[in-house]
C-alpha cells in the first residue's frame, strides 16, 4: 500500500470502523480523545521544561502558572479518566459477560469529560486562571491576582467532567448487579458484596469458604469506583465551595478572610485528592496489572485470595492516609502525622509491594513469554510504581519530609515517575492489549515504532524524575521560578528527557493513526451502524 | 545537630543503591521470563516471607528515621522544650516581617521561629547561598506556625516562602537576612 493509502485507511487496510459496535465505538472515542488531551498534557509539559531552564518569550510567568494549573488536571481528568473509564465501561461488562448497563450514560460520560476539560483548560489559557495547583486552593482567596470570571468558568469546567465522573460510577455498579432482559434474576446485593470484598471478609472467618460471584479484576474496579464517587463529591463541593467565594467578589464583596479555617480546608482538601492519589490510581492499577497478568499468561493469578485482600486494605488506607501531605504543617496535630502520615502511609510499600510480587510470579508461572507490547509496558509500569512508591515512602517521614516537602523531588521522582511511567505505561500495556480486540483485527503499522515508543518512553520518564530528584534535593521548590540559572544543569537534562516523552508520545500517535487510518479515526466518531448491546460484533 | 545536607547525603546515597538494584531485577526479569526456566512453580512461603519483609521495612524506616535524624524528636516535642531565642515573624501581602534587619543567632542555639500570616497560606524556609534547603514549613493563616532548629555551623541563609501563593509569591526571597555567629571556638 502506498503511504498516502495507509494514511487514509490504515495498515492494509484491515480497520473497517463500520463494523463496530456501538459498545467498541464509545471504548474508542474514550481512547481516541484521552490521547489527545494527554498529548496536550506532554505539549504543556514540555513548556514548562524549558521555562524551567530559561523563561520563554512571550509566556508571562502568570501564563506558566496557569499551564501549572491546567497540566495535572488535563493529565488526570481529560487524559487518565477517559482512557481509563473508557476501558473499564468496556471490561466490566467483557468480564462479567452481559451488556454494559446504559451505552447512553455512557455517552453522556464521554462527552463530559470532553467538554469539561475543554472549558476548564479554556479558562486557564484565556484568564490565565492559576490560583494554586490541582484545584488546591487554601482559602481565603486571592482575588487580585486571579480573575473570579475565568476561575468561574474553571470551576464550571471541572464540575462537568465529576458530573460524567458520578454517571460513570452509576454505570459501574448498575453493571455489576442489573439483570439483563431475558435472563434470570441477579442476585444484586451477593454481587455487590463480592465486589466491595464483604463476602471476601466473611470468608475469612467462615468454615464454608463461598465462591466469588465477581472476578478479581471487576472487584478491584469496583473498590476503585468508591474512591471514585467519593472524590467527585468531595471536589464538587469543593467547587461550590470556591464558586460562592468567586461569585461574591463578582458582586464586589470580599468574604473575610478567616470565614473558613485554612487548616480545616486543607485536611478537607488531601483528603479527597488522596481518594485520586493514594486510592484509585493505586487500587485501579493493581486490579489492571492482575488481569493482564492473568490475560498475558493464560493462568490464574498468583495468591488470589491475598490479592482480593490487599485490595480491600487499599481502599481502606485511601480513606485515612491523607495527612502526609500535612507533615510540614506545624499546627496539624502530631499524632495524625505520625499515625496517618507516617504509618498508615508505610501500608501502601506493603498493599503496592504484594501486587508487585503477585503480578511478576503470575507471569513466571507462564514462562518462557514472548516479549510482546503489552508485556514490556506492563513491566514499565511495574517498574515505575516500584521507584514511585519507595521514594513517596521516604517524603511522608517526619525528618525527611522537613527537608523535601514541596522541592521537585516530590514531583519528579515520586509524582511523575508514579504517573508518566507507573500509571501511563500501564495504560499503554492495556492499550496494545485491547488495540486488535477493540478495532475486530486492525494491524499494527510499525513494531519498530512501538519499540521505539516503549524506550523513549521508559527513558524519558525515569531520566526526567531522576533529574528533577537531584535538582530537589539541592532545595529546588516545585511551583516556583529560579530565573538566574540556578539549576540549569538539572532543568536542562531534565528537558532533554522530557524531550524523549514527547517523541514517544508522537511516535505513538502516529502508529495508531497509521494502523487505523484518517478515516477509520473518523469513522470512530460516526454513529454506530448497529444497534446492538453486545460487546463485539457477531461472530460470522 | 546534624546538617540537613548530612541527611540529604544518606537519602541520595540509599535511594540510588535501590534504584539501580530494583531496575537490574527488572531487567534480570524481563530476560529471564522469555527463557525457559527449570521450575515455573513459586513456593507460598516465598509470598509470607515477602509479607513479613514489607511489614518490616514499612514499620522500621520510621522508627530508624526518628532515632537517627534530629530534628524529628525536636520537633515533636518542641512545645516542651525551651527555646534560647524566639523570633516572631509576620507575613503578609506577599512580603515576610522580620523583628530585626538581620536575625542573629549564636551557635549552638535552638531557636523558635514563629510565623504568622495575615492573609494566605505561605511557606516558610531557610536557604544556603547554594540554595539547597535547611529546613521549611508551611505557613497557615489563622494558626500558630512554629518550628525549632538548633544551628550547630556558622552560616548566612536567606528566608524564601516555600508555598506557591500565586505568581507574586515567587519573589518572596529575603537574601542572607539569617546568620549564624560564633561556632569559631566549638568543636564544629
Amino acid at each position: 500500500m502506498s503511504f498516502l493509502q495507509t494514511i487514509l485507511n490504515g495498515e492494509q487496510g484491515a480497520f473497517k470502523s463500520k463494523s463496530l459496535t456501538p459498545m467498541q465505538k464509545l471504548t474508542l472515542r474514550f481512547v481516541v480523545v484521552g490521547l489527545v488531551y494527554y498529548g496536550f498534557a506532554v505539549i504543556e509539559g514540555m513548556i514548562m521544561r524549558l521555562y524551567e531552564v530559561s523563561p520563554v518569550p512571550g509566556i508571562e510567568p502568570k501564563q506558566f502558572f496557569a499551564i501549572m494549573t491546567a497540566h495535572p488536571l488535563v493529565g488526570i481528568f481529560g487524559s487518565t479518566y477517559s482512557i481509563v473509564f473508557g476501558a473499564f465501561l468496556f471490561l466490566v461488562p467483557f468480564l462479567m459477560k452481559k451488556p454494559l448497563w446504559s451505552i447512553k450514560l455512557g455517552n453522556w460520560t464521554f462527552l463530559l469529560l470532553a467538554f469539561g476539560t475543554l472549558i476548564f483548560w479554556s479558562a486557564g489559557f484565556f484568564s490565565h486562571y492559576a490560583p494554586l495547583y490541582t484545584l488546591y486552593w487554601p482559602l481565603p482567596a486571592d482575588f487580585t491576582q486571579f480573575s473570579p470570571l475565568g476561575g468561574a468558568f474553571f470551576i464550571l469546567g471541572i464540575a462537568l467532567v465529576m458530573v460524567g465522573t458520578l454517571f460513570f460510577v452509576v454505570n459501574i455498579f448498575k453493571t455489576i448487579v442489573y439483570t439483563p432482559e431475558g435472563w434470570e434474576k441477579q442476585p444484586a446485593c451477593k454481587l455487590i458484596g463480592s465486589a466491595l470484598g464483604v463476602s471476601g471478609m466473611r470468608n475469612l472467618f467462615s468454615k464454608n469458604k463461598k465462591e466469588h460471584l465477581v472476578s478479581l479484576p471487576v472487584a478491584a474496579i469496583a473498590r476503585g469506583t468508591v474512591d471514585v464517587a467519593l472524590n467527585a463529591g468531595i471536589i464538587l463541593f469543593t467547587g461550590v465551595l470556591i464558586l460562592v467565594y468567586m461569585v461574591a467578589a463578582l458582586m464586589g464583596h470580599d468574604l473575610k478572610h478567616s470565614a473558613i479555617d485554612a487548616l480545616l480546608y486543607k485536611n478537607w482538601f488531601w483528603w479527597g485528592l488522596d481518594l485520586v492519589a493514594d486510592g484509585l490510581v493505586l487500587i485501579f492499577v493493581a486490579g489492571t496489572w492482575y488481569l493482564l497478568a492473568t490475560l498475558i499468561t493464560g493462568k490464574k493469578l498468583f495468591m488470589e485470595n491475598f490479592a482480593r485482600a490487599a485490595l480491600l486494605v487499599e481502599l481502606i488506607v485511601s480513606w485515612t492516609v491523607w495527612s502526609h501531605h500535612l507533615m510540614s504543617d506545624q499546627a496539624q496535630p502530631g499524632i495524625l502525622k505520625v499515625v496517618s502520615g507516617e504509618m498508615v502511609t508505610a501500608f501502601e510499600l506493603i498493599t503496592q509491594g504484594l501486587a508487585f510480587f503477585i503480578t511478576l510470579v503470575t507471569l513466571w508461572s507462564a514462562r518462557p513469554l514472548k516479549m510482546t507490547n503489552p508485556l514490556k509496558f506492563l513491566l514499565g509500569g511495574l517498574l515505575g510504581f516500584a521507584l514511585a512508591v519507595p521514594a513517596g515512602i521516604m517524603q511522608a517521614d517526619l525528618g525527611l519530609n522537613r527537608i523535601l516537602h514541596n522541592t521537585q523531588w516530590i514531583i519528579g521522582p515520586h509524582v511523575h515517575v508514579a504517573i508518566l511511567v507507573g500509571l501511563t505505561m500501564t495504560l499503554y500495556s492495556a492499550i496494545y492489549f485491547l488495540f486488535p480486540i477493540l478495532t475486530n483485527g486492525a494491524k499494527l503499522y510499525s513494531q519498530k515504532l512501538a519499540n521505539f515508543h516503549f524506550w523513549a518512553h521508559l527513558l524519558g520518564g525515569i531520566g526526567m524524575g531522576a533529574f528533577m530528584g537531584m535538582a530537589g534535593l539541592k532545595g529546588m521548590l516545585r511551583r516556583s521560578l529560579y530565573l538566574n540559572g540556578e539549576f540549569n544543569v538539572y532543568m536542562i537534562l531534565a528537558a532533554l528527557a522530557g524531550s524523549l516523552l514527547l517523541f514517544a508520545f508522537l511516535a505513538f500517535f502516529y502508529n495508531i493513526v497509521m494502523s487505523v487510518g484518517l478515516n477509520g479515526v473518523i469513522g470512530i466518531f460516526r454513529p454506530a451502524e448497529t444497534k446492538t448491546k453486545d460487546l463485539l460484533p457477531a461472530e460470522k | 545537630m546534624i546538617d540537613s545536607n548530612t541527611v540529604l547525603t544518606g537519602q541520595t546515597l540509599a535511594y540510588t543503591f535501590y534504584v539501580l538494584a530494583i531496575m537490574s531485577l527488572m531487567g534480570w526479569f524481563a530476560f529471564k521470563v522469555t527463557r525457559e526456566g527449570k521450575s515455573n512453580v513459586v513456593k507460598p512461603a516465598l509470598f509470607y516471607s515477602w509479607v513479613i519483609f514489607l511489614i518490616a521495612l514499612g514499620v522500621s524506616i520510621h522508627i530508624v528515621t526518628y532515632n537517627t535524624i534530629p530534628w524529628s524528636p525536636i520537633d515533636l516535642n518542641r512545645r516542651e522544650i525551651k527555646a534560647d531565642r524566639v523570633f516572631d515573624i509576620t507575613v503578609s501581602d506577599h512580603k515576610f516581617h522580620l523583628p530585626a534587619e538581620k536575625l542573629t543567632i549564636q551557635c549552638h542555639e535552638k531557636v523558635m521561629f514563629n510565623v504568622t500570616s495575615a492573609d494566605l497560606t505561605y511557606g516558610f524556609g531557610l536557604f544556603r547561598h547554594d540554595n539547597s534547603m535547611v529546613f521549611q514549613m508551611q505557613v497557615v493563616p489563622g494558626h500558630l506556625n512554629d518550628i525549632l532548629w538548633q544551628f550547630d555551623k556558622p552560616g548566612v541563609y536567606s528566608i524564601r516562602s516555600t508555598e506557591y501563593s500565586g505568581p507574586k509569591g515567587v519573589d518572596m526571597i529575603e537574601k542572607d537576612v539569617v546568620e549564624v555567629v560564633g561556632c569559631e571556638t566549638s568543636a564544629n
